[in-house]
């Protein structure tokens, strides 16, 4: 489904990333953990096409997608959430969710402006499908609220929800349990999996260790911009190397 | 549109209707005329700043080119007026579309810089191209816009005319508010690269909003060059386009009714307070710093605040 | 054809102006890297240095120097209480937000000026004299000589504090990090308001050197502050050096392009080297506003 291919990546003297391969298999839940800095936003953001790989390429579905831009390639089914929240602020929660379903209808500025009755047929359309998506995310209730307002937790339901609204094949989430509490954390768990379910390849950045190890199918670790390790959650909880990363070499 | 905008809206047009019969042929309908002028480039500029949260200090020079290429092609060439307009809003905001690629690509400061840049440049050639556009002394004799018999060079015609185009911009600038494209735009402002990330091209819709918004700039630019008959480079500068600023943040950012409320104060204010004429720049500036201080949303943000208010007290 | 002594007086008047532009942009600078705010009030204390010194002149009848430096010191004290009353509340504002404070801000102080000094032009007397030197066929005014002997003064302070004094490498360290600076104890909103005002106390020495040249009124603080902008954009506003020789660049393209081109299209210059700058590199000839961070 996804494969990155030997993909590096310097920010001034850092290198964030060093000659990273992945792949990732269709239908499954995929997760990748590491310590802080491990690059895992940087892997990121370089596949969903917003930072420039210093090295390495990119395939979604044996298509190289190295490069393209963000937009181009939500349209080719690739979507993904924010660690550090980027809902639009001062729009509603539906409105945020509206914006995702953007791909998925064509009015232009001025058939907007003129509010011509195709317009505002598609208008109802994309109302309907980002109610769909708000209750799926368990938001229906705050519909209304301006988004900035959102505690936290819906924010981050948020994010997932906007993301699904763009119908993709793959979503990347980046630490969508952060800061959560148990049982919002439990209800983040049930999502991915309904995702999951509904045909839709997800890869799962996150430092809960007890989420990932319950819902991934399969882990690869990231430990200073390389990859450390990789399988099955139960050999991941195994590995020595995986142990030595997080508690610190002696 | 939201149903309470429609309402208001409605409201709005036919209280402009009917202003005429109150008023009369006196001063403040003259006023209005320049009100009206003044809400279309307010609205204009908001499509920038309070849609897509991208800054312009180039309006006032747009508006110019607007009233130049509509004057120069009236009573130089003898076009007829109304073609005159539609050419030059194409115009203006063709050449909106081509250096906002390069334009729209920077953000916030450099942005600033840069239409401020544009908008100096094109002042400048105002006041040089003397056989164009008779430099700083200003270019005299343009033809009042005709419609059949009537010609529009007294108030009560040039109020209508004027109103029918501010009108319009206020109904499709409302429309497009609560739209694919104004969710879009708002998308934008609020955080680009989660816009993009869901899919909207934001280079390319930025591009096209400034385009509108010269459009929308220049009409405005030609009304008032075919309502005044006279026009000299002093309009159209740097503090033009500061005194439209400040009509927006006054009104609201975001806010069509904002756009007209910021327009008909900053508009009225010189006329109704001697004194102001020499404070101007100084309550521009005290407006500027204070709004976006204290009351971000400006008025209409104030208005719909208090309206809450007294939603929950009257529970 | 204009003959090479022509040319030479082109350079020589480029470089005086650019000097002033240089010191403005390194205003800008200064508060750039400390707070990352481009300081659209920068003029204004260019207009007040030259503007207040006129006044205290005509005032206080003291002697030239002690008006300059007077009027240095009110302008430091404008600055400081611009940061403290429009920057300092605003903390982590959108840049709109910022931009159309400082926009106010400029318009406001410029207004004011108006008000108490009305709209007239005034001279300024040149600090010696208004004798021309001959120069290899070129004449040359003492007043340039006091521009650009102050200019490469400023160079040399500016490399001594950012440099030699904890003051100075505590800017750098801010400007470098400033969440690490501040962990590292340096109090990180002192450093901004000293940027403040260093910034305007530069501003307001280039409004006093150039007044002598030009005159000066209430509203030249538009003109020479987005010129002082484009200095620093063309020498990068990572460095103060930068600034001043994006200066020099600017004034020799000016009073060339004026020149040799046409006098009436001198100021579009700036803008379109502006333009070009910010087309060619979006995000500037500077290192920092590259990839927006998620
Ligand atoms: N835009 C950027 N500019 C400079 N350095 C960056 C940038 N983005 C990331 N880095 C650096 O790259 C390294 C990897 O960061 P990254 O955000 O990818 O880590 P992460 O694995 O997501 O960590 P966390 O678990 O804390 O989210 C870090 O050292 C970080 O400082
Ligand atoms: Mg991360």
């Amino acid at each position: 489904m996804l494969k990155v291919s030997n993909v590096s990546k310097n920010f001034g003297g850092v290198a964030a990333l060093r000659g990273v391969s992945l792949t990732i298999s269709k239908g499954t839940i995929a997760g990748i953990i590491g310590p802080n800095g491990a690059g895992k936003t940087t892997l990121f953001n370089i596949i969903s096409g917003l930072y420039p790989q210093d090295e390495g390429e990119v395939f979604l579905e044996e298509r190289n997608i190295s490069f393209l831009s963000p937009e181009k390639l939500v349209r080719l089914g690739l979507v993904r959430t924010f660690q550090n929240l980027e809902l639009f602020g001062r729009m509603t929660v539906l409105e945020n969710v509206m914006v995702g379903l953007h791909t998925k209808s064509s009015s232009g500025l001025l058939s907007c402006a003129l509010r011509l009755p195709k317009q505002r047929k598609e208008e109802k359309r994309i109302v309907e499908e980002a109610w769909k998506c708000l209750e799926l995310c368990g938001l229906a209730e705050v519909a209304e609220k301006e988004a900035a307002s959102l505690p936290l937790g819906q924010g981050r339901l948020l994010e997932v929800a906007r993301a699904l609204a763009t119908e993709p094949k793959i979503i990347l989430m980046d630490e969508p349990a952060a800061g959560l509490n148990t049982r919002e954390t439990t209800g983040v768990a049930d999502l991915i999996r309904k995702i999951r379910d509904m045909g839709i390849t997800v890869v799962l950045v996150e430092h809960d260790m007890e989420l990932v190890m319950e819902v991934c199918d399969h882990i690869s670790v990231l430990n200073l911009g390389q990859k450390l390790a990789e399988g099955s959650p139960r050999e991941i909880q195994d590995n020595s190397a995986v142990i030595n990363a997080y508690l610190g070499e002696d | 549109m939201k149903k309470t905008d429609q309402i208001l809206f409605f409201a709005f047009s036919v209280c402009i209707l009917f202003l005429p019969l109150i008023l009369k042929e006196s001063y403040i309908l003259h006023v209005f005329v320049f009100i009206g002028i003044n809400t279309m480039l307010a609205i204009a500029l908001n499509l920038l700043l309070g849609y897509a949260g991208q800054i312009s200090l180039g309006q006032g020079a747009l508006y110019g080119l607007g009233a130049y290429i509509s004057a120069i092609l009236s009573a130089k060439y003898g076009v007829n007026p109304w073609l005159g307009m539609g050419v030059s809003a194409v115009i203006v905001s063709a050449v909106a579309f081509i250096v906002g690629f390069p334009i729209l690509k920077l953000r916030g400061h450099y942005l600033a810089m840069a239409t401020l840049g544009l908008g100096i440049i094109l002042y400048i050639i105002f006041n040089e191209t003397v056989d164009w556009t008779g430099g700083p002394s200003g270019f005299p004799g343009i033809p009042n816009l005709k419609l059949g018999s009537l010609t529009f060079d007294n108030d009560v015609a040039n109020f209508y005319l004027v109103w029918f185009f501010a009108l319009i911009t206020m109904f499709l600038a409302l429309n497009l508010y609560q739209s694919r494209i104004g969710r879009a735009l708002r998308a934008v402002s609020d955080s680009e690269v989660a816009a993009r990330i869901m899919g909207v091209d934001a280079w390319l819709l930025k591009v096209k909003i400034f385009a509108a918004s010269a459009f929308i700039s220049s009409l405005a630019g030609s009304l008032y060059a075919h309502t005044v008959t006279f026009i000299a480079p002093a309009s159209f500068g740097f503090n033009f386009s500061v005194e439209l600023l400040t009509m927006v943040v006054v009104g609201g950012l975001g806010s069509v009714f904002g756009s007209f409320l910021g327009a008909a104060i900053l508009t009225l204010l010189p006329e109704w307070l001697r004194v102001f004429h020499d404070f101007d720049i100084v309550i521009y500036g005290l407006l500027l710093i204070l709004i976006m201080m204290f009351m971000p949303r400006g008025l209409a943000g104030l208005v719909s605040h208090l309206k809450a208010k007294v939603y929950v007290e009257s529970k | 054809m204009e003959s090479s002594a022509q040319i030479f007086q082109y350079i020589l008047s480029g470089l005086a102006n650019g000097s002033i532009y240089g010191i403005i942009g390194f205003g800008f600078a200064i508060i750039f890297n400390a707070t990352g705010i481009i300081n659209f009030a920068q003029g204004e204390f260019v207009m007040l240095g030259g503007m207040v010194t006129v006044f205290l002149l005509s005032l206080l009848q003291w002697p030239l120097v002690y008006c300059i430096l007077l009027a240095i010191l009110l302008t430091l004290i404008v600055g400081i209480i611009f940061e403290r009353l429009a920057v300092n509340p605003l903390k982590d504002a959108s840049p709109i937000t910022i931009v159309i404070i400082t926009i106010g801000a400029s318009i406001f102080i410029r207004g004011i000026a108006m008000l108490v000094w009305g709209k007239d032009t005034y001279p300024l007397p040149s600090f010696s004299g208004d004798t021309a030197i001959n120069l290899g066929g070129a004449t040359i005014m003492p007043q340039h000589l006091w521009i650009l002997g102050l200019t490469c003064i400023i160079i040399i302070l500016n490399r001594l504090f950012f440099y030699h004094t904890i003051y100075g490498k505590a800017m750098r360290a801010c400007s470098v990090n400033p969440k690490a600076a501040g962990l590292a104890g340096i109090n990180v909103r002192a450093m901004v308001l000293i940027s403040f005002a260093i910034s305007s106390a530069l501003g307001a020495l280039a409004g006093i050197i150039i007044a002598p040249l030009t005159l000066t009124s209430y509203d030249v603080g538009i003109m020479l502050g987005l010129k002082g902008f484009c200095a620093a954009i063309i020498g990068g506003m990572g460095s103060g050096m930068g600034a001043v020789l994006g200066g020099f660049v600017l004034g020799i393209l000016e009073s060339l392009g004026a020149g040799l081109i046409s006098a009436g299209y001198k100021d579009a210059i700036a803008f379109i080297v502006l333009l070009a700058i910010l087309f060619f590199r979006p995000g500037g000839l500077l290192g920092r506003s590259g990839i927006e961070r998620v």
